[in-house]
């Protein structure tokens, strides 16, 4: 018996700033993004991708999101220069306010996706997926303008707390944070002399936040909060699963640099006075997409039976080849496989009946809405 | 009875000219949750080292490979609606398949228990 590789492993990967913590808490690590990253934790220990997945969608979970890249853009026309690689409207974006935004090419694809809260008149903090943030920077970099600066904060750690206690056991460490933070809303925080910036967002589908911390203080942090019986450190496996059951869509598999934010029916990213105004890399490419529609456009897809489909799968209509799966598997919540995929605009409406093959036999499959379970996130705050 | 372990993590009973082959709890606890298994059925020639089943966890598909040459006389209907019993039980109720054993020299050089034993202890 051998295991199909799911995440790319290097050589030698980089250490995560909670890397002893991680291992002394039974987590198993992966190759994942260039760093060694827990993919589930021992069952010995009430691991596992199953349990951890449940007990995000019950209760709290701590996961380790410190491979992601933490950017600061800053400078005279900071926000104006940004506008001219995402499609936000960083104009009407208020302080300590997060908006999910995509890093876009001259082409119209996807370079990444990725969350942008204003932090002063001139001044904005972006967290970039780990796989993709040197490029992002490579790329952000050679497209600023003088006098805008962008740094990388490669000494932060970030922890993601997920599920629908989180925002009353932070708040026993914090209090008041979870009154302050609406979904998407950001504020920096001092706690027992650590200071640490706190954005309420994550990738999960339910409530939660994401903490940025020094890197030296990572443990003290994860140690707090883990001390809360409510809390329970989570892996890359349920985090997979989670945002699969919420529908996100996972950079490098759902879309990539040859997806425009059409197809990756993302166009929500492109807010209305960019739609109007244009004036963003790719928009020649992207605005008549968004009038006409594009050939193909990622949907959800409810599979018959228990085989999950995988990435790479073949979507069919009779004996046509339609598309793609681009992430599939089993929903715990649901208990039966679930997908996303890329197919022809014109089978993309939900209950549209499909087939997918596995292995070589055909898997009835359904386009159904996304989520696929529906979001818990808390947009006027509380608790 | 005589069982054998593979290298690849499979174990097989041997009784005579059948057997029943299935993973081993090293395999499933390395694997994690088990969602699925497409086992072979009746009347499926099998040969030694090639895939025969699948098992698919929440995160990845693995292959299962056959110990043996032979032709798989029974897949596990069990596993069909109950996946997880590869979890619960790997080396009992959560078998396979039973299949004829056409050449019994192919069970030379596999390990037994206390062989397969060490030979997990070296991998952690």
């Amino acid at each position: 018996m051998t295991e199909a590789p799911t995440m790319e492993a290097k050589a030698e990967p980089l250490l995560l700033p909670l890397d002893s913590w991680h291992r002394e808490k039974g987590g198993r690590m992966v190759g994942f993004a260039g760093y060694a990253m827990p993919i589930q934790y021992s069952a010995e220990v009430g691991g596992g991708i199953m349990a951890e997945h449940e007990w995000t969608r019950t209760s709290a979970s701590l996961f380790d999101v410190s491979h992601m890249g933490q950017l600061t853009v800053a400078g005279p026309g900071a926000g104006a220069a940004l506008e001219k690689l995402l499609p936000a409207d960083l104009g009407a974006l208020k302080e300590c306010r997060t908006r999910y935004s995509l890093l876009l090419a001259d082409n119209g694809g996807i370079l990444d996706d990725l969350l942008i809260t204003r932090t002063g008149e001139d001044a904005f903090r972006l967290v970039v997926n780990g796989a993709t943030k040197h490029d992002d920077i490579a790329y952000l970099r050679a497209n600023l303008p003088e006098g805008v600066t962008l740094a990388y904060h490669s000494e932060m750690a970030l922890i993601a707390l997920q599920g629908p206690l989180a925002a009353s056991v932070l708040d026993e460490l914090m209090p008041g944070i979870a009154d302050a933070l609406p979904f998407m809303g950001s504020a920096s925080r001092g706690c027992s002399g650590t200071h640490l910036i706190v954005c309420r967002s994550g990738y999960t589908g339910e409530d939660g936040f994401e903490i940025a911390v020094c890197a030296d203080k990572a443990v003290k942090l994860a140690d707090a909060l883990l001390a809360d019986e409510r809390v329970k450190p989570a892996g890359l496996g349920a985090r997979d699963s989670l945002r699969l059951e919420a529908g996100l869509p996972l950079y490098g598999h759902d879309m990539t640099a040859s997806t425009d934010p059409v197809s990756a029916d993302l166009a929500f990213a492109i807010s209305k006075r960019r739609r109007e105004e244009g004036g963003f890399a790719g928009a020649d490419t992207i605005l008549p997409l968004l009038a006409e529609g594009a050939p193909s456009k990622r949907v959800g897809l409810a599979i018959e039976g228990r085989a999950p489909a995988r990435e790479g799968a073949t979507i069919m209509a009779g004996d046509r080849v339609v598309g793609v799966v681009t992430s599939g598997g089993h929903s715990p919540t649901l208990g039966r496989p679930i997908a996303m995929g890329q197919v022809e605009t014109s089978l993309a409406a939900t209950g549209t009946e499909l087939s997918i093959d596995v292995r070589g036999r055909k898997l009835a499959a359904t386009v159904a809405p996304l989520p696929f379970v529906p979001h818990n996130y808390r947009r006027q705050g509380g608790k | 009875m005589t069982r054998y372990f593979t290298t690849d993590h499979e174990w097989i009973e041997v009784e005579g000219s059948s057997a029943t082959v299935g993973i081993t709890d090293h395999a499933q606890e390395q694997l994690g949750d088990i969602v699925f298994v497409e086992a072979p059925a009746a009347g499926t020639a099998i040969a030694k080292g090639k895939e025969a089943a699948v098992v698919e966890s929440v995160k990845a598909a693995s292959d299962v490979y056959s110990p043996i040459t032979g032709e798989v006389t029974e897949g596990n209907a069990a596993l069909e609606d109950d996946p997880a019993l590869v979890n619960t039980a790997a080396e009992t109720d959560g078998w396979f398949f039973k299949a004829t054993i056409s050449d019994p020299s192919e069970l030379e050089g596999l390990m037994d228990a206390e062989g397969y034993a060490a030979f997990c202890a070296d991998l952690d």
